[in-house]
């Protein structure tokens, strides 16, 4: 095919990038650095300095990270195990996993908003055998439970899609070696799956740093996060420069993580000692 | 054979995998530095033998013994043996001095030491200045060879070669036969090689096991295998014969054809019937006036050393190999000789094998352009 016939059928799909991506990402910065007036400037990204924006960040990224964390902890070992199963409930397991994807984020957090508030479920379980209740809406506990499990299958499918495609006879081959069961997973078995464990980081990392539908519902307004701050810009204050500015640094944190994440997968691949 | 050590013995293996039985009753000794072949067709249960000794595979029932003792469930990594598999299974994520390294470093060997012995690896296999290339960027040679010094540094008493040589051209598989001699003598290990070509088996095993649908066929030497197979599936198997029903009238005494034809074989009931195997070699062509047996050339293919010719026998062809030239049509003797002649016991094989009759008539058809259109 000629170059330019190929150019002519990317040309749709150009188009729309432009107008759905491209747009919307120059209107950002296009807010970002001008005033209510539209003259330019750094104020917006100025007031971010301020201690009470900074402690907004320093959380959010904080629960993101607890977040990602407790998410690979689960995940992790629960793929490896499901990926030994018989192939019959592997596909069980993996449809029971994909369900709480299908059903959509803000159902599943005013779900848990129920299940955790003072009359829900667990508080009267708790009420029953004595313990009394315990206020869980607005704690952070409450914020990262909500985001460990609405991105949980986002860490668990790649890890155990990985754990999947590992071939089998490279865990015999260490065996055979000598290699003990952790010997085999520690020098064969991680490092053969990583990257999956790199996009299941990723996709459960950026998530849960820029929501805030969780934040609001399970934080029960006490817990901020920079979702809330750039909602809050543009519904409540309707502040298009701040809310941009906000929404900026937000993509520049996302940005370097993935290239941390990326940069570290690489070096992996690379086999380097 | 009994006078030697036995290092390794399985006996009466079975395995059976979905009701299916894959290995039936396999019984086999071998002893201490021995180059053993296992030799078969695919899907015979090869693989599965050599999963049975590495510790991957627990037999249904059966023994596996170790220098005497029983390790049945010993897992691979506590086994003294160490295995080059049919695709070499090299880690992608570690380099050639890595991979080689790998046996040595999870048994904790000082890195001085490893270091050392990977060094000397690397020599064995001619691989030296590879330390540091990744995997995939190595040509299947090399990849196998570095699959044989990550298995040798271990200094295992067994070494296991699951068809190490399919993937490998036939330049390069010849050399590599002469390397892996030389490497087995070199260290003295014992060796049980996995193949299904059977020339490779011959030309270097001292002792070679033949399968088939889970059932060893035979066991010998190659000489043997080749001289004195046991059934029509193993003469068949290994090179070309023409395997014919014949009664042996007497001891020495065989009738083919019609014909009574002097043997070396006794001991068979008076008037059992057997399967004769002739090797085409051994069937000289002569005058018709001359020959024991008559018959009629149907096709001659010149192969350079020597030529292939199917003769008609009374509707049963053989294949003779020969280097005297024979014209289609003519009107042949064959003559065997006693020692050319290899009396079998008839076997659920009989019959299955040995006869050139699809042969040539797959060369007649399509030789013939007019195949499929006209009836005569
Ligand atoms: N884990 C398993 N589950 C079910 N069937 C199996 C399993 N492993 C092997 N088999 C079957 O056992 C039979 C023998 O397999 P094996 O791998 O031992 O053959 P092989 O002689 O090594 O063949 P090849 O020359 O093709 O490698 C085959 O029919 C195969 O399908
Ligand atoms: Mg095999």
């Amino acid at each position: 095919m000629s170059s330019f016939k190929q150019k002519l059928l990317n040309a749709p799909y150009a188009f729309w990038s432009f107008v759905f991506v491209a747009i919307p990402l120059l209107m950002v910065v296009y807010y970002t650095f001008t005033d209510k007036g539209g003259a330019f400037t750094f104020e917006n990204l100025k007031i971010l300095l301020d201690k009470k924006y900074i402690s907004v960040f320093a959380y959010s990224i904080w629960y993101a990270f607890l977040a990602t964390v407790i998410c690979l902890v689960i995940a992790y070992p629960l793929s490896y195990i499901i990926s030994k199963m018989k192939s019959v409930f592997q596909d069980t397991l993996m449809v029971l996993i994909m369900l709480p994807m299908w059903i959509n984020l803000l159902i599943v957090t005013f779900s848990w908003k129920e299940i955790l508030s003072n009359n829900g479920i667990i508080n009267s379980l708790f009420e029953a055998i004595g313990i009394g209740k315990v206020e869980m809406l607005g704690t952070s506990f409450a914020v990262v439970l909500g985001m460990v499990y609405c991105f949980l299958p986002f860490m668990i499918l790649p890890i155990l899609s990985s754990m999947q495609k590992l071939d089998k006879s490279l865990i015999e081959a260490s065996e055979d070696l000598g290699a003990t069961k952790i010997n085999v997973i520690k020098r064969v078995i991680v490092p053969l799956t990583l990257p999956g464990v790199i996009s299941g980081i990723t996709m459960v990392f950026v998530p849960s740093i820029s929501t805030f539908y969780i934040s609001q519902k399970l934080g029960n307004g006490m817990i901020i996060l920079i979702g809330d701050l750039i909602e809050r810009q543009f519904s409540v204050s309707a502040n298009y420069n701040v809310g941009a500015a906000i929404s900026l640094v937000m993509m520049i944190l996302i940005l370097i993580s993935v290239a941390v994440m990326n940069r570290f997968a690489d070096d992996n691949d690379k086999g380097g000692a | 054979m009994s006078n030697k050590k036995n290092i390794l013995e399985l006996k009466n293996i079975t395995v059976s995998f979905d009701g299916e039985k894959i290995l039936d009753d396999i019984s086999l000794s071998i002893s201490d530095k021995e180059f053993v072949t296992l030799l078969g067709p695919s899907g015979c249960g090869k693989t599965t033998t050599l999963r049975i000794i590495a510790g991957f595979l627990e037999p249904d029932s059966g023994d596996v013994f170790f220098d005497g003792e029983i390790i049945n469930s010993l897992p691979a990594n506590k086994r003294n043996v160490n295995t080059i598999f049919q695709r070499y299974a090299l880690f992608p994520h570690l380099n050639v001095y890595e991979n080689i390294a790998f046996g040595l470093k999870v048994k904790k060997v000082p890195k001085e030491e490893i270091k050392q012995r990977v060094k000397e690896m690397l020599k064995l296999v001619n691989l030296e200045g590879f330390e540091k290339r990744s995997i995939s960027k190595l040509s299947g040679g090399q990849q196998q060879r570095v699959a044989i010094a990550r298995a040798v540094i271990n200094k295992p008493k067994i070494l296991l070669l699951d068809e190490p040589l399919a993937a490998l051209d036939l330049k390069l598989r010849k050399d590599m036969q002469t390397e892996l001699k030389n490497i087995q003598r070199t260290l003295g290990i014992t060796f049980i090689f996995v193949t299904h070509d059977q020339e490779e088996a011959l030309s270097m095993s001292d002792k070679v096991v033949v399968m088939n649908e889970g059932k060893i066929q035979h066991i010998g030497t190659p000489q043997d295998i080749y001289n004195e197979p046991v059934n029509a599936f193993v003469a068949d198997f290994i090179g070309e014969s023409n395997i014919i029903d014949g009664v042996m009238l007497d001891d020495f005494k065989v009738k083919i054809e019609g014909v009574t034809l002097q043997c070396l074989d006794k001991g068979f009931k008076p008037n059992e019937a057997v399967d004769v195997v002739i090797r085409p070699e051994d069937v000289d062509i002569v005058h018709r006036e001359k020959g024991l047996i008559t018959g009629v050339v149907t096709s001659v293919t010149f192969l350079g050393v020597h030529y292939e010719i199917i003769v008609d026998v009374n509707g049963f062809k053989w294949m003779i190999q020969t280097t005297d030239e024979s014209k289609v049509g003519d009107k042949v003797g064959l003559l065997i000789e006693p020692d050319a002649i290899h009396i079998m016991k008839k076997s659920k094989y009989s019959g299955l094998y040995g006869d050139y009759s699809s042969f040539s008539d797959e060369i007649d058809e399509i030789s013939n352009p007019d195949f499929g259109f006209k009836e005569d």
